[in-house]
Parts: C-alpha cells; sequence; structure tokens
C-alpha cells in the first residue's frame, strides 16, 4: 500500500517540484501550547474530561481516536472557538478563551474539517481572508498582505486557481485553499482537523509534506488525523484519545501498539514497521477473531500452535493467530532473522525460533523446534515447507511427522486451490489445508479430529460442510479444505 | 481591474444613474419642466452654513422665548428659474424624491446585509420583524390615536419597528449567543403575532381602514424635508458603519466559527450588523411605510453584477436600491408609466409599494428562471 502510494506520487510528475523555499515573510516566532485540566461537556454528555496537554515550539502533534473520542473538540478548545467548562489554553502564554478573537486569531489559525463556502467569492478573496486579523478595519490590503496571500496560493499549489469562484473548485482542491488562507494567516499555531480526509493520496502527502514545512519554520501544528498510518509517519508524537481523555502521549511507536488499538478502537490490529518509509503499519482484523474456536469443555484452556514456515503465508498465519483474542499461545520457526514471518512475529511480541540467515540448522535449533511441536496442540505448516527439496526442511517435516499432533497446511490465499492435492505428502494426506483467512477454523477442524480419533483424520466431506466453507465440492477450497486419506 | 477600482466605477456609475433619474423625477408631473431647469432649481435648493445666529426659540409648554444658537444657511448657486418652477421642484417634488433615494438606499443596504448575516436569499430587511413592528405601530397610532403616547405617526412606526427588533434580539439570545437560525424563528413567530394585532387594529379601525392600508402599502405622497432630515441622517450614518464592517460580513458568510478563528468577534459584531440594518430600516420604513421588494430584489440584482463581495455590493446596492424607489415611485406618482401614452391609474395615491412589488416580483421570476439568483 505504501509503496503505492509513493508510485503514485512518482507517476504525476508536477508533484515532484521540490517545495518552495522558505522566505522570510512567512516564518513565524514559535509558540507552545499548554492545555491544563480541560473538562467540556455537551448538555450533558461529557465529551473531554479533565484533559491536559503540553505541545512544544516547533512540534507536529497528531490526535489519533475513534470516531466520537473528542479530537475535534479538542481542537476547538485550543482554538478559542469552544470555551472549556473548566480548565485553561494558552498559546504563547496567552489564555486564548480570555483574548478577543483579534487577539486569538493572531496566534491560532485553523483548518476546518468543512468549510461552508457555497458562495462565489474568488479563492484568492478567500485567502485573503487570512489576513482578517492583521489588517484594521478602514485600510485596504498592504503590499505584505498581498505577497503572504501570493505565498500561500503558491505553496498549496492553489495559485493556478485564484481567479475561479471558490464554490466552483473541486472539494480536495477547497480543502487546499482553506489551507492556504491559514497559511496566510502566518500564525505561530496551526490546527488542523482531518486536513487529508477529502483529498486523493497524493494530495494528501503533499497537503502532510507541506504541513511538516511549515512546521519546520517554527510553527506549531496539531491535527486531527484518521489514517493512523499517515500520522505515524508525518507527526513527532500521537496524542491518542478514548471517551473524552488521552489514553496514551508519545512517540508514533509507542502509541500506536497492538495493545493501544485494541483497547481504544476496540479493533484487533496487528502494527509493523513498513518497510519502505519506517514507520508504523496498522493491519486490522475482523474482531470475530477466535470465535468458535473453543470447544464446550476446553473453553477456558489456550491453544498452543506452533508455525513451521517463512514469508508471507506464515506471517499472515502468526499475525491471524496472534491477534485472535487470548486464545491462542503461538510459537514460530525456525525462521530467518529479517524474515516477514519473523518481523511479524517481532512485532506482535510471539515466540521465535529465529536462525541467522544462510545457517544450516543447528542440532540445538532442531531441538528446540521438536520441543515446541511436541508441546503444541497443533502445528500449522506451510506449504512452501513442504515443496521444499532442502536437507535441513526435510529433517524438520520428520520432525513434524513423528512428534506433531494436530497438523494444518497452510496455504496462500490466491492459489490454494489449484495446488492443493496437486502433491502428495503424508502431510496433505493427514492434515488440513487452509489459507491465513481460515487458519481457525482449520485449527478447530483439526482438534476436533484428533479428540475423535486417531489418524486418519476425518473423512473430507463431512467437514467441509462443519467448517461453513461455501466450497460444494472439495477441491475448489476458496475457504477450508479436507483432505481424506487413502486408508 | 482590482477591487478598489471596480468599486469606485461602480459606484461612480450608480452615482450618475442617480443623479440623472432623480432630475427625470423632478421634471415630470402635472406640470413638465425641462430637465436644464430642473438641473437649475436643484442647484439653486442647495445651501451651505454661513454663519451662527442666535435665535430666540419659544419653549414649548412654558411660553417663554429663550436664545438658543443657531446656523445660518446661503445658497450657494442663484440661476435664473422661474419661481413657480423654483417653488415645484424644491418644495413639492424634490422632498419625495430626495425620501425615495434615502428610504430605497436604506432598504436594500439593511437587505444586502441581512442576506448576508442570515446566509440565507429570502432574507430581507425585515426580516426580524422590523416592518411588522412599524406597521403595527403605525396602524396603532391611525385607529387608536388617544392609545399612543406620541401623537406622531412616524414616530410610533419607528419606535415599534425597533422595539420589535429588540424584542426578536433578545428573544433569540441565551448565554450571550445569538444563533441565527433561532433569530430566524423568532422573527417568523413575532412576524406572525403582530400580523394578527395588525389585523385585529384594521378591523376595528373604522374609518380610518383605508389610510391605514395605504400606510401598509407604503407611500410617498405627502413627503415634507422634515421627513427627509429625519430619515437621511439615520440613513446615512447607518450605512457608513455598515460599508466599515463590510469584510467582517465577507468573514462571516464562511460561518460564525470560521470567522471567530479569523479575528472577527462574531457576537458583538452581529449584535452591530442587525442593529444598524434594523436601525435604518426602521428610518426609512417609519416615514414611507411598508416598501416591499426593493430590499430583497436590488441586492439580488447586484450580486449578479459585482460579485458577492460586500466591500462593493453594500455601496453599489445602496446607490442602486436609491435608483430604484426614486424610479419607481415616480411612476406611482404619475399614476402611469413616464411614456408619452399608457393607461393612467385613476387614483388620488398610488402606493409605490405597490409598483416595487408589480416590477419586482417579476423581474425575480425572470433571474430565478434563468438560475442566475445563486445562493448567497
Amino acid at each position: 500500500m505504501r509503496g503505492f502510494e509513493n508510485d503514485e506520487r512518482g507517476d504525476d510528475g508536477t508533484n515532484r517540484d521540490p517545495p518552495v523555499d522558505p522566505e522570510p515573510e512567512s516564518s513565524v516566532e514559535p509558540a507552545s501550547i499548554a492545555v491544563d485540566g480541560v473538562s467540556r461537556s455537551f448538555g450533558d454528555l461529557p465529551v473531554l474530561e479533565d484533559v491536559s496537554l503540553t505541545v512544544d515550539p516547533g512540534e507536529f502533534v497528531g490526535f489519533v481516536g475513534p470516531n466520537g473520542a473528542g479530537k475535534t473538540t479538542l481542537l476547538r478548545l485550543i482554538s478559542g472557538a469552544l470555551e472549556p467548562d473548566s480548565g485553561t489554553v494558552t498559546v504563547d502564554g496567552v489564555d486564548v478563551h480570555d483574548v478577543p478573537s483579534k487577539r486569538s486569531s493572531q496566534l491560532v489559525s485553523v483548518v476546518p474539517q468543512d468549510t461552508t463556502l457555497s458562495f462565489s467569492f474568488p479563492v484568492r478573496d478567500v485567502v485573503e481572508m487570512g489576513r482578517h486579523p492583521h489588517r484594521s478595519r478602514f485600510s485596504g490590503p498592504t503590499p505584505e498582505d498581498r505577497a503572504v496571500v501570493e505565498r500561500a496560493l503558491e505553496r498549496t499549489r492553489t495559485a493556478e486557481l485564484a481567479a475561479r469562484p471558490i464554490d466552483e473548485v473541486s472539494g480536495g482542491q477547497r480543502q487546499r485553499v482553506v489551507l492556504a488562507r491559514a497559511i496566510a494567516q502566518a500564525t505561530p499555531v496551526m490546527l488542523l482537523d482531518e486536513p487529508t480526509a477529502s483529498l486523493d493520496v497524493n494530495h494528501q502527502l503533499e497537503t502532510l509534506e507541506l504541513v511538516r514545512e511549515l512546521v519546520a519554520e517554527g510553527r506549531t501544528v496539531c491535527a486531527a488525523i484518521h489514517d493512523l498510518e499517515l500520522a505515524a509517519r508525518y507527526c513527532d508524537r500521537l496524542v491518542m484519545l478514548a471517551d473524552g481523555e488521552i489514553y496514551r502521549n508519545g512517540r508514533p511507536a509507542d502509541v500506536l501498539t497492538g495493545e493501544s488499538l485494541s483497547d481504544v478502537f476496540d479493533a484487533t490490529a496487528t502494527v509493523t514497521r513498513n518497510p519502505i518509509t519506517g514507520t508504523e503499519t496498522v493491519t486490522a482484523f475482523p474482531n470475530d477473531a477466535g470465535v468458535g474456536v473453543r470447544s464446550e469443555d476446553e473453553s477456558d484452556r489456550r491453544v498452543r500452535v506452533h508455525v513451521l514456515g517463512s514469508g508471507q503465508t506464515a506471517a499472515g498465519v502468526v499475525a491471524r493467530l496472534a491477534t485472535a483474542g487470548e486464545r491462542f499461545d503461538v510459537s514460530v520457526g525456525p525462521v530467518t532473522s529479517g524474515d516477514t514471518a519473523a518481523e511479524t512475529a517481532r512485532s506482535l511480541e510471539v515466540d521465535r525460533l529465529e536462525v541467522a540467515p544462510f545457517e544450516s540448522l543447528s542440532p540445538a535449533d532442531l531441538t528446540a523446534f521438536e520441543d515446541r511441536i511436541r508441546n503444541a496442540d497443533a502445528t500449522v505448516v506451510t506449504e512452501s515447507v513442504i515443496d521444499s527439496d532442502g536437507a535441513g526442511t526435510r529433517r524438520l517435516l520428520e520432525a513434524v511427522e513423528t512428534v506433531a499432533g494436530a497438523v494444518v497446511i497452510a496455504t496462500r490465499a490466491e492459489d490454494d486451490s489449484s495446488r492443493a492435492g496437486s502433491t502428495t505428502s503424508p502431510e496433505r494426506e493427514r492434515g488440513l489445508v487452509a489459507t491465513p483467512e481460515t487458519i481457525l477454523e482449520a485449527i478447530r477442524c483439526a482438534l476436533e479430529r484428533g479428540r475423535e480419533s486417531a489418524r486418519p483424520l476425518v473423512d473430507f466431506g463431512s467437514s467441509s460442510s462443519d467448517t461453513g466453507s461455501s466450497s460444494s465440492d472439495g477441491d475448489s477450497s476458496s475457504g477450508v479444505s479436507a483432505e481424506s486419506s487413502n486408508d | 481591474m482590482t477591487r478598489p477600482i471596480r468599486t469606485v466605477a461602480w459606484s461612480a456609475g450608480l452615482a450618475a444613474l442617480l443623479v440623472a433619474v432623480v432630475v427625470g423625477s423632478a421634471a415630470l408631473g402635472a406640470v413638465s419642466i425641462d430637465p436644464v431647469t430642473v438641473a437649475a432649481a436643484m442647484l439653486n435648493a442647495v445651501v451651505v452654513p454661513s454663519g451662527v445666529v442666535v435665535r430666540e426659540v419659544i419653549v414649548p409648554g412654558i411660553g417663554v422665548g429663550l436664545p438658543a444658537p443657531g446656523l445660518e444657511y446661503t445658497p450657494l448657486f442663484s440661476f435664473e428659474v422661474e419661481s413657480t418652477h423654483q417653488i415645484i421642484v424644491e418644495d413639492i417634488r424634490l422632498p419625495r424624491i430626495a425620501l425615495a433615494a434615502t428610504v430605497g438606499s436604506s432598504l436594500a443596504a439593511a437587505g444586502t446585509v441581512m442576506q448576508g448575516f442570515f446566509r440565507n436569499p429570502l432574507a430581507d430587511p425585515s426580516i426580524i420583524g422590523v416592518s411588522s413592528g412599524a406597521a403595527a405601530g403605525a396602524v396603532a397610532a391611525i385607529a387608536f390615536p388617544a392609545l399612543v403616547p406620541f401623537g406622531s405617526l412616524h414616530l410610533s412606526a419607528f419606535v415599534g419597528a425597533l422595539g420589535t427588533a429588540f424584542l426578536v434580539y433578545a428573544i433569540a439570545t441565551e448565554g450571550g449567543r445569538t444563533p441565527v437560525a433561532t433569530l430566524l424563528l423568532a422573527g417568523v413567530a413575532v412576524q406572525a403575532f403582530l400580523g394578527a394585532m395588525i389585523s385585529y387594529m384594521l378591523v376595528q379601525s373604522g374609518d380610518d381602514l383605508r389610510q391605514a392600508v395605504v400606510w401598509m402599502m407604503g407611500h410617498l405622497s405627502n413627503s415634507t424635508w422634515g421627513d427627509v432630515k429625519f430619515a437621511l441622517p439615520v440613513t446615512v450614518v447607518g450605512v457608513t458603519i455598515l460599508l466599515a464592517y463590510a469584510r467582517d460580513l465577507n468573514v462571516l458568510l464562511l460561518g460564525e466559527e470560521d470567522a471567530h478563528h479569523l479575528g472577527v468577534d462574531v457576537e458583538r459584531t452581529k449584535l452591530l450588523l442587525l442593529a444598524l440594518a434594523s436601525l435604518v430600516t426602521a428610518a426609512g420604513v417609519a416615514v414611507a411605510g411598508v416598501i416591499g421588494f426593493v430590499g430583497l430584489v436590488v441586492p439580488h440584482i447586484m450580486r449578479l453584477l459585482v460579485g458577492p463581495d460586500h466591500r462593493i455590493l453594500l455601496p453599489t446596492s445602496a446607490l442602486a436600491g436609491a435608483s430604484f424607489l426614486v424610479a419607481t415611485d415616480t411612476i406611482a406618482r404619475l399614476g402611469r408609466l413616464p411614456l408619452p401614452v399608457g393607461p393612467a391609474i385613476d387614483t388620488p395615491i398610488v402606493p409605490v409599494g405597490i409598483i416595487t412589488a408589480a416590477l419586482g416580483a417579476p423581474f425575480f421570476l425572470f433571474l430565478l428562471t434563468r438560475r442566475e439568483v445563486h445562493s448567497v
């Protein structure tokens, strides 16, 4: 996904112009923000409760959190648009609720999520409104006002729209015009409410790059950002809000964790490091994970699963199991350090047996592997392992054959049907085949069979209906399929 | 063309149009006077203060004369004009024309402000009940003179207008905030109530019914220089202050929260705009009655011509409104279109409000069907 964004950006030559050099007139004195014990309710509904926060001069802080967490309310309280029920907000030492709006608007500019601009002012006039706080009632615009407006138009790439009526430009262009207005306001603090919400992917990046530039010039920026990955990528610090309180406040890597996402967003998600940007990537899973795995008599017991394999498939299986609530103890390995599966396991704090790249398997590693599969209720083997001819892999598979309990074969999502059953192996004969998405059901099947009888495992046709797989015939398994044994 | 130059050019053009309309109007009537003579007579009427004199003023009620300082005026020009023509122009036609210009510009300016303020193309100067209040005051003064403590019809209408505006504002304000939507609805409700009161008074008014109805239609007959001396200063001061807030009005179009972020003291500015627009409207309505459509149509037409920027829209609307009402009142005064031939309306007084609505509504509908009337 991230790679795609970069490609998109690269394809569009006009977006790769170097940023315009900041000029003195657009630089501002840095200012800090101090939110102290602020509470606010709407009617009987408390929206923010005792929120305290400081933002350092020249910092870019992102407000993240689920809908209704209070991000916009916090921005409105900082801007002075909304009076707090209790607590104070100071910007550069000035209480924004205690000064006329003319003064506070010289300190704080705001890019609201949506602006009502349904009348035909030319774009340039709308940007010029950003100079309102700096002008006296009776004077026309000064040359400086004009220069600041023109530069704001250039920096947001809206200069070519300057003469167009604002109600005739697109939603994304309008968003940039409003950003230009805020830039023209030349305030030390800028507040952005979902600045990228209505933008396409390259304009999102362009806008946030511009915001970073503004931060580099000394502006202090707070932004409510829905997109966690963009927030992690561009913000110095994230403030995660939940139910009107600050849940976490810190570096993106510390704020965006599987735990915090599960607590705040009620989502099952993994946070991994994006190999291209080096920032956090969030992958969410449907929240029904683990449903159907427990059986009546063993409802409280955790299921131990070991994963043998590498690459995408193993990573997918590990992520699915590790994020399926508290039901699984997952381990993985042996896996080469730096492999996708190893990285996923690391980010999810999954027990893993890592080996150095290009080294053969040591006896100690093999023993450790055998211990794990012996203790595991189920072992998942990826198809690539089964198809491999390497001597080390063969030894691992022999160990699986000897000591493992239930075995499930994990196959890649796309081409499982064509490959399932194409080669025969002992594992295929006794195991189940599933994609990472359907691995939970496959493990449940495997465990139930293990209880009912020793191998050979259950007849294929009946299990297919058990698992709720939609496939009408067994071979074309879009979901889970089991392979009957020849015995 | 930059905006200041456009503003000046449009204003100059519309001022020239106003002068032409005024001269043309003063030339027309039962006695036709040629425009050059009219212009000369009008210039003869221009006076300038030339000194201070002390006059004896009789204090009413006590009957004692007290010396009071006053300004002495001298005519600036003395062109050769036949004295009957000078009297017809200066004392008969010009007061009415000046009052029409004053009321037209006050209604158009107030309408422009209200449409911007409410961000609603249907807003007119009376949207918060100013006209209804004026009508209630006027009808009360006509039908029940004994009940109105101040004898003057104009004063009664003026007090009724401002009292209603204040009442609506007070009803809509809570905790220092006046939501525009509440204001609008409070205005509608108060107008409905006053409408009932007016209808009741009309039913009870007996012989005064005709006078009351003519007043409510809006008319400028029997205008005097005294009316102009009352309405003109209020309009000039009010519109001038409104012009100084044209940029704030622009920013308010973005919505109140954005306006706050751009340094507009929203509640104070709203109060000021509302108070001035209502004052200007009240001054016009008090002397001329309820003249409809000027305050609704003229701002729309000017918005089509010059755009939505109040820095140019407000002064040009005020000037265009003046020309519009002078022209329509001329038709009302003549009782027919100022053409060599045409139907004459055989009534002693044609309320100008009938003419403005009769001409304004079709024109507005024409614009509407051309889809040229945008939201504000």
